[in-house]
């Protein structure tokens, strides 16, 4: 028994509007910290390397097509991480 | 013809791809922690950082990733020589990249910061702490580069041999992953230490 998929053909002209994008983002990632932006910096910062880690996740890594386990296992991991910081977050600052 | 089983090697791959998250995680939230409390001396150490070279290493795996995505597409489609480029290209800038990082750390050791060295030692603990999570954190990540460079080669030999094609596109699919992973991690590494959080 083979389950053998071969999934859709991805087209040359959406790789290539994503890699753009990326290193649009990564140009704009760097003026951004130019910019006296206070304590929003780390949020601006980390909110466009979010956007960057989506695109590289939906289309060079194919989650978006890659069926509900993985992208249900995928959060699992992300949320493991959200409450590992979260919590060490409640707690440092009491100290 | 032998069992093959595409979508659970799939599965197995994120498993472990989800491994690798936990892992840096982990010296993420370190990072996280110490930035809180030696939020000035991280401050000063990312000055220390050549945004030039962070910027175009940056440029680098995200080209170089474009590269190994565009040849798994390529050789959904059949057309090996293209793949055998684009991982040539994929690989070469694996090797700048790290050419790059070499050039970065040996300024940093020419100034005397190194783990252990005399200047951080005799200096304050944020920075030995900064530049502690610097060298831990970028060196484990050009362990993966290596890696990945050493995985990607292996997938150019197999597809030279026929043991990757159209119609086996598995191996090099989750040699892409991998990849891909590299590039996601270095995406949130750049901001760390780079632009100064």
């Amino acid at each position: 028994m083979t389950s053998n998929e071969n999934t859709h053909l991805q087209s040359y002209r959406e790789l290539i509007l994503v890699v753009i994008a990326l290193l649009a983002l990564t140009g704009l990632t760097v003026m951004v910290s130019r910019l006296d932006l206070g304590r929003l910096r780390v949020a601006v910062s980390l909110s466009i390397a979010a956007v960057k880690a989506g695109l590289v996740l939906l289309f060079f890594m194919h989650m978006k097509d890659s069926g509900r386990l993985i992208a249900v296992t995928f959060l699992a991991t992300v949320l493991t991480v959200t409450i590992l910081i979260t919590f060490i977050f409640l707690d440092l600052p009491y100290r | 013809m032998t069992h093959r089983d595409d979508i659970g090697a799939r599965y197995g791959m994120w498993l472990f791809l989800y491994t690798e998250i936990m892992l840096f995680s982990g010296l993420f939230v370190l990072y996280a922690g110490y930035y809180y409390q030696y939020t000035s001396y991280f401050i000063e150490g990312g000055k220390e950082m050549d945004l030039f070279i962070g910027t175009l290493n940056t440029a680098i795996l995200i080209i170089s990733s474009f590269m190994v995505a565009t040849s798994v597409a390529a050789m959904k489609r059949g057309s090996k020589k293209t793949v055998l480029i684009l991982l040539g290209i994929a690989i070469l800038l694996g090797f700048v990249f790290l050419f790059n990082k070499y050039l970065e750390w040996s300024h940093k050791f020419g100034e005397g910061i190194f783990p252990g060295s005399d200047t951080l030692i005799n200096g304050p603990h944020g920075r030995i702490i900064f530049f502690g999570l610097y060298f831990t954190l970028t060196g484990l990540h050009a362990l993966h580069v290596t890696v990945g460079i050493i995985a990607l080669t292996v997938c150019v030999i197999f597809t030279k041999k026929g043991a990757i094609s159209a119609e086996r596109v598995t191996i090099l699919d989750n040699v892409g992953l991998y990849w891909h992973l590299v590039d996601l991690i270095w995406i949130f590494l750049f901001p760390l230490f780079y632009l100064i959080l």
